[in-house]
């Protein structure tokens, strides 16, 4: 349990702020965390605590897999650094280009297809896929 | 003319009484114990002739003053509280408060097994006469394991763990066992971004090698 004793202030946290269906386990000398958080500022906070709970988060002890609510038709914002977020054919780097959406902006959620895909159409009426840490749910 | 003043003591409560000050004059060799009281608007004035009359008189009063006293004072209870309470690391937040003798604890305590030990601990003080214990136990917090833990690193995987990496400049990949090993230079952010991408991608990672840009 000393992961869990490492990590306590973070689960705590993801309890207090609603982290919807927390789950925590500790297996292999790895902590997994998994929920939904509320929001974009729920989420970063956590990431925030874990950096400062593991410095440099290099010990390799957690998996934080919070993802940040969002249904259908949900507004994404695009945070790219600059550029354009491409949007695929298909959920792969690998898929044709069939669109853009620019920086910064909000585009719509079509669905969540797996962790690191997500559909989306943009105001232009472009669909397809784009990759999901580019997209962060607008409060 | 040979004249001293000492205040010897201030406000003392005793016997009922409230002694505001109580002084002495001395005047040539002749004592004078001005005592005044609360309630009373006119001092008592004591001479006395002789200095050795006058040290006694000091002498009776110090005996009956400490003789007043029936325990440790709120003070210094609530001081020896919290020295027992900071010994125990688990119990070292919790509030402490004493009115006459009597100790109220507030705060969280991390258990009913903590919180029960709080109040035996400060039970043991000298002047404590009972403790009120007013702290809150933590909810237990208990959370289910998540539905998977990791994935395996085939094909697919791996290269949703490059698509991540594409964008992040100076680093490199590669996959030992189950583990996707990052080499190079980054950011602060980028780290951030980096583990993030892993994570939503239920990767186990080695990032040993993964340096700050300097």
């Amino acid at each position: 349990m000393a992961l869990q004793d490492k990590y306590a202030q973070l689960i705590q946290s993801a309890n207090d702020m609603g982290v919807a269906n927390l789950a925590v386990a500790e297996q292999d000398g790895v902590l997994h965390v998994s929920g939904t958080a509320k929001s974009t500022a729920d989420y970063d906070a956590l990431w925030g605590l874990y950096a400062q709970l593991d410095p440099n988060m290099a010990s390799g002890d957690l998996m934080m897999n919070i993802d940040i609510k969002a249904d259908a038709g949900a507004q994404l914002r695009v945070t790219t650094d600059s550029t354009n977020l491409n949007i695929r054919a298909t959920p792969s780097t690998e898929g044709e280009i069939v669109g853009k959406a620019g920086h910064n902006e909000v585009v719509t959620l079509v669905e969540k297809t797996d962790d690191s895909w997500w559909k989306i159409r943009t105001a232009d009426g472009e669909e397809g896929y784009a990759y999901a840490q580019y997209l962060s749910p607008e409060a | 003319m040979f004249v001293t003043q000492k205040n010897i003591f201030g406000a003392y409560n005793c016997f009922n009484k409230k002694i505001i000050s109580l002084k002495y004059l001395f005047v040539e060799d002749i004592f004078y114990f001005v005592v005044l009281f609360q309630n009373q608007k006119i001092s008592k004035v004591m001479k006395l002739t002789k200095f050795f009359s006058g040290a006694l008189l000091i002498a009776a009063l110090a005996f009956s003053v400490s003789a007043c006293k029936s325990g440790p004072k709120d003070a210094d209870i609530e001081k020896a509280v919290k020295e027992k309470l900071a010994a125990t690391p688990d119990m070292a937040s919790t509030a402490v408060s004493v009115k006459d003798g009597v100790v109220t604890l507030s705060g969280e305590c991390k258990d009913d097994a903590c919180k029960a030990g709080c109040e035996a601990a400060v039970k043991t003080v000298e002047g404590v006469k009972s403790v009120t214990n007013n702290c809150t136990v933590k909810p237990v917090v208990t959370t289910p394991p998540p539905a998977s833990l990791t994935t395996t690193l085939d094909a697919a995987t791996q290269q949703k763990v490059k698509d991540g990496l594409k964008d992040i400049k100076g680093v490199t990949v590669t996959f030992d066992g189950e583990k996707a090993v990052l080499a190079g230079e980054v950011s602060k952010t980028d780290r951030m971004k980096i583990m993030q991408m892993l994570s939503s991608a239920k990767v186990k990672s080695d990032v040993s090698k993964l340096m700050d840009k300097k």
